[in-house]
């Protein structure tokens, strides 16, 4: 860990925020990306049945 | 180059197919880009004689501000595409990257505050900058209430290009205000084609790398998003249809 002497507190919190924002960000991406691929599959099985 | 071959991109089933067989490339070297980047500047650069240590925050704040601003340019070009020429991947594209363009510019403003604390003595001025990148926060709001606002995909996709072209203004504000309104706190652009304002060379090598992980992340998500908005859009098709047969 690199000395950041007295702004140890304002550096710290600046990456803290970011990389939580970002990890959000790709979390929440890819969870909605596989709800609907899960829910796209789900329909397209029952297509040919109705159709 | 034949810039027709772009247009084969406007059919879903060729941007899917395309785009999901580059996506590891991109997620994996954007991953790789912010991990060296970040780490070099955090742990290898040395302090600021003016600004300390707080300045290892150039290495998210300057990313983050530069895809909120450019975020916003890629909608309004996608947005255009979808007015001149109806293309309804371009319209899913801008709103794929809308709540992108949202974290960028959280991103921004948040490590700008929590910067200029202690260099300023103030979380937040309204200086020029400052107060135009709130306002493109606040339309990147709105772009995507309205997509949520309405149910007509094409009313919606009409509405929020109209609304994407009107916020270009404060994007552009954003970009240039530090170069035109000589007052306010925030200070010139960090990276310049002029050696002499650019930061130093020991900043801006892992800010470069930082930048390209932003940009290859940016382009990972909008490619991911994109193709989960074309399901989503057909998957409501379906449904609609499967109602009519019932």
């Amino acid at each position: 860990m690199p000395d950041l002497g007295k702004y140890a507190d304002t550096v710290l919190s600046a990456y803290a925020a970011s990389i939580v924002l970002l990890v959000l960000l790709v979390v929440l991406t890819l969870w909605r990306g596989r709800k609907v691929r899960a829910e796209m599959a789900k329909l397209e099985a029952r297509m040919p049945r109705n159709g | 180059m034949n810039l027709n071959v772009l247009w084969e991109y406007a059919n879903p089933v060729k941007f899917m197919r395309t785009t999901e067989r580059m996506l590891p490339f991109f997620w994996i070297s954007a991953a790789a880009c912010l991990v060296v980047g970040l780490v070099w500047g955090f742990f290898f650069t040395p302090e600021d004689y003016r600004q300390g240590s707080t300045v290892k925050i150039i290495y998210l704040h300057v990313p983050s501000a530069l895809m909120a601003i450019n975020c916003w340019l890629m909608m309004l070009v996608t947005s255009l595409v979808w007015l001149i020429r109806r293309h309804h991947v371009s319209a899913l594209a801008a709103k794929a990257a809308a709540p992108i363009g949202i974290v960028m510019t959280l991103i921004a403003l948040a490590t700008g505050a929590i910067w200029g604390q202690p260099m300023w003595g103030t979380w937040w001025a309204w200086d020029p900058r400052l107060t135009s990148f709130l306002i493109l926060f606040l339309f990147y709001l709105g772009y995507v209430a309205l997509w949520e606002a309405i149910d007509n995909p094409d009313t919606a996709a009409d509405l929020t290009s109209v609304l994407c072209l009107v916020g270009s203004v404060f994007a552009l504000l954003s970009r240039y205000a530090v170069n035109f309104w000589n007052q306010g706190l925030h200070q010139g652009a960090s990276l310049s084609l002029d050696k002499e304002e650019n930061v130093a060379d020991v900043f801006f090598l892992p800010l470069l790398v930082c930048i390209a992980g932003f940009v290859l992340l940016f382009i990972a998500l909008v490619f991911y998003r994109t193709g989960t908005e074309i399901r989503a859009r057909r998957m409501k098709a379906l449904l609609a249809r499967e109602r009519v047969g019932a």
